[in-house]
């Protein structure tokens, strides 16, 4: 029976996920852009909300509760409100956690997993991009190639998160023309992390440029083992991931415009009551609801176990296209002052922007 | 739990009503099309048959009737608005009149020969604002006595003049009190002093009637006020008896959405089709620079049909919880006329001379669309409705 009203547990966690948004991540956000750096109590609280071990089995030390992207959307949703760059910092060692947790071998699950359970954030990533204009997930240029009882990783990652703190990386790269992920450690020959990056947005959000020059990693280190990983599925997630996301972003971009714009006056009335303002809002409301309600049914299909690359995809670049506009819109509504960087909404905008590059920076 | 799963009564509705859309409605949709004023008679009575064995009217409350008129309008929306039945003033009934009324009004939709019902309120000098209707209502002794001219009333000459259904009337018992002094009035069939005029020629959905109605002295019970006859003032120049009767909106809405969503999907349907014979797969997934043009459009389409759709379902299952959704159902209408008007003329275009030809049905589906973004609340006046709500402004701090 369709239903949109969240459980009672689903409620009780984006309340306490919104007030932890609120209290910590809005405090220091505006900083965090300017410096890159964030602090380490704001991760190490969110640690503590397991949002990682939760969904780790108890054979290795997690909580065992059912993994549900649905759920994921929700709390991605509101810790991205409260800031894009520090919840794709608290959620990045998801990106090899869930993989591991959904597709990983015996052996797989039990060296790493317990790694994600313990007291303290553990940073580990994925590395997916790559440097070029026409990056496609599906047809990667780094290579994995069998040699001996190793595989032998070539190519060039860009946008790798927590690279250089990671001792866990799981890197993707084609294996006879298809993407299979593969669990580097940090000691591995032939991985190097390269200067941290500079980007428009994101940018309290540590990210690096990789290069893996013959890297070898143990056979037994292919996601998956024999049977290898289901790279379409892991995307999904991330598109569900990235597209609650950017709903966040939007929704704060949009509260805070809707707010100023009943406050600042032009012409004797505030601008709110302009109809070019106002509509701009209603639709920026709108859009924002639809790719929510997108995504609700798109993570809804996934924790089904069915394939959702029809919706999850058509979710992703609406997602983009929304975000983008909404936060653009919030710029516009405070003028001149959006420009800004006393007001939030230009960062929301640089964050915005990218959107349609972060494939594979995030998973629930 | 949030869950998009339909039950297997919603599905097997669903099922049925594409399977008549197919076989009963696509069939007949340009006849009717071309032949503006015939009324489609096999349909009429098949549809009449079915609706007294139980078949919902045009206000369903819940997911599968939502999910069935989209599916009836997939079929074909001049038809749908044909199918008989209390139309938009049962709906307008259902809201704001008494037990007694409602069954002194509706019980006739369930009996006898085909009869059908209408919502006037738009005229001449007013659509969008509603506020400023002219038509009035005076009280003569245990009669009121209407004077005015309706316009553009959906199934209005059905109703009147084909059979034994009736009109809900809006017009104003104190000119002066404004929004306040704006009541909702039973006109039945044969009253004297009500009589049709004039029947419209569209763009679209053809196949109803769009009907002016003169009220000339023309005089009801004193029963037929629907809500309370009282005038009260109050700050803002509204009742709380006209935010109800507004509240018909917020169950129409909602279904005007469906109605669109149908035949935005009937063009998305045929557009693919036609791809599919020429062997053109659209490549979901794909990353966007490696898609061709028209698969771009194709996914744009079909984002923007399924963004109208979940705002859709979510309006209507907040009214089946019986939840306030006025600002919900105006969200899905605004956007669902959007997008209807969007997909059909898009795909007009991408069917190059195929799209124009009058050998298809996706030039009038483009026609038909359209009115989705006129009708119920224009596109502009929902998103007014939307802008007021995010803002919590009234209507004075927002024109
Ligand atoms: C980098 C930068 C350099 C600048 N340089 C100069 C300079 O050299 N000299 C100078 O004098 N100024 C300068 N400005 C100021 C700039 O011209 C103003 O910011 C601009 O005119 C908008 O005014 P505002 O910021 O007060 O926005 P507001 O007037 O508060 O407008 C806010 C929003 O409301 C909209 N709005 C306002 N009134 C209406 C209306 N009636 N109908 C519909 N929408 C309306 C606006 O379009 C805008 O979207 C500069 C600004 C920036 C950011
Ligand atoms: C086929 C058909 C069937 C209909 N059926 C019915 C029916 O059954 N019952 C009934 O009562 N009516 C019916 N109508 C009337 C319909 O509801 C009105 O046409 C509609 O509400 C718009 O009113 P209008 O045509 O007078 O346009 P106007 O109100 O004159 O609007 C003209 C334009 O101005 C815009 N506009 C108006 N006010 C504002 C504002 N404040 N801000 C921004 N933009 C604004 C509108 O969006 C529109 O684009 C029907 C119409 C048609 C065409």
């Amino acid at each position: 029976m369709v239903s949109f009203s969240p459980s009672e547990e689903q409620q009780m966690i984006i309340n306490m996920v919104k007030e932890f948004s609120t209290d910590h991540l809005r405090r220091v956000y505006r900083e965090c852009d300017e410096s890159g750096i964030i602090p380490a109590d704001v991760i190490d609280t969110a640690w503590e909300f397991g949002f990682i071990s939760t969904s780790i089995p108890e054979e290795f030390q997690g909580l065992g509760e059912a993994r549900s992207s649905l759920t994921g959307a929700l709390i991605a949703e509101e810790l991205a409100w409260g800031d894009l760059s520090i919840a794709m910092h608290i959620l990045c060692p998801s990106l090899v956690a869930i993989p591991l947790v959904e597709m990983g071998t015996d052996e797989q699950k039990s060296k790493y997993l317990p790694g994600f359970c313990g007291d303290r954030f553990k940073a580990a990533t994925a590395a997916l991009i790559e440097p070029r204009f026409d990056f496609d997930p599906a047809a990667l240029s780094t290579t994995a190639r069998l040699n001996g009882g190793d595989y032998v990783l070539n190519g060039e990652k860009c946008y790798v998160p927590l690279a250089a703190d990671a001792d866990l990386l799981l890197v993707y790269a084609s294996e006879n023309d298809c993407t299979q992920g593969f669990l580097v450690e940090k000691a591995a020959t032939g991985l190097e992390i390269m200067e941290r990056e500079k980007n428009m947005g994101i940018k309290a959000l540590a990210t690096y440029e990789l290069s893996l020059k013959d890297c070898r990693v143990p056979k037994g280190n292919r996601l998956g083992g024999e049977d290898g990983c289901d790279f379409g599925r892991i995307l999904n997630y991330s598109r569900v991931a990235l597209s609650a996301m950017a709903v966040g972003v939007a929704r704060g971009a949009f509260e805070y415009a809707r707010d100023y714009a009943k406050e600042r006056s032009a012409f004797g009335e505030p601008i709110a009551s302009r109809q070019t303002i106002a509509f701009m809002l209603a639709e920026m409301a709108i859009e924002i609801d639809a790719t929510r309600l997108m995504t609700w049914e798109a993570t809804w299909k996934l924790d089904r176990g069915e394939d959702a690359t029809k919706e999850a995809s058509l979710l992703k670049s609406y997602a983009d296209e929304m975000v983008l506009t909404v936060t653009d819109r919030a710029v516009q509504i405070l003028g001149g002052h959006g420009y800004i960087r006393d007001h939030p909404v230009e960062l929301w905008l640089r964050n915005g922007r990218g959107f349609a590059t972060f494939n594979g920076m995030a998973i629930v | 739990m949030i869950e998009f799963e339909l039950t297997p009564e919603e599905e097997a509705t669903i099922a049925a009503a594409h399977k008549e859309a197919e076989e009963l409605l696509r069939p007949i949709a340009r006849y009717y099309d071309e032949h503006e004023h015939e009324s489609p008679k096999d349909f009429i009575e098949q549809q009449w048959a079915q609706q007294r064995s139980g078949g919902g009217g045009m206000l369903g409350l819940g997911v599968g009737a939502a999910l069935r008129i989209e599916e009836t309008c997939w079929g074909d929306a001049g038809l749908m608005l044909v199918a008989p039945g209390s139309g938009l003033g049962g709906a307008a009934i259902l809201m704001t009149g008494t037990q007694e009324q409602q069954q002194r009004f509706l019980k006739r939709y369930s009996e006898g020969e085909p009869k059908w019902g209408g919502m006037a309120m738009t005229e001449s000098g007013c659509g969008s604002d509603t506020s400023a209707i002219q038509t009035t209502a005076v009280l003569d002794g245990d009669e009121w006595v209407l004077n005015g001219e309706k316009i553009f009333i959906t199934g209005g000459q059905r109703a009147m003049d084909e059979s034994d259904g009736l009109v809900v009337v809006w017009a104003t018992v104190d000119k002066t009190a404004g929004r306040a002094g704006m009541k909702s009035f039973v006109v039945e069939a044969g009253t004297p002093g009500a009589r049709i005029e004039k029947v419209e020629n569209k763009l679209g959905i053809r196949a109803s009637d769009t009907a002016t109605l003169i009220l000339d002295n023309c005089r009801i019970p004193y029963e037929n006020i629907l809500g309370s006859p009282e005038v009260r003032k109050v700050d803002s120049g509204q009742t709380a008896g006209f935010k109800r009767a507004m509240a018909t909106f917020d169950a129409t809405r909602p279904i005007i959405a469906a109605m669109a969503l149908g035949v935005g999907r009937a063009a998305l349907d045929f557009i693919k089709e036609a791809l599919e014979k020429e062997g053109i797969q659209i490549r979901y997934g794909a990353p966007r620079h490696k898609l061709t043009a028209i698969e771009r459009d194709i996914m744009d389409m079909e984002a923007g049909y399924k963004a109208a759709h979940m705002l859709m379902l979510r309006a209507v299952w907040m009214m089946s919880q019986f939840q306030a959704n006025s600002l919900e159902a105006s969200m899905a209408k605004a956007k669902a006329g959007l997008v209807v008007t969007r997909i059909t003329q898009k795909a007009v275009e991408m069917m190059g001379p195929l799209g124009y030809s009058r050998k298809y049905l996706l030039e009038k589906w483009m026609r038909d669309g359209k009115i989705n973004d006129i009708f119920e609340g224009t596109g502009q006046i929902n998103m007014l409705i939307v802008a007021r709500r995010v803002l919590d402004y009234t209507r004075d701090q927002l024109k």
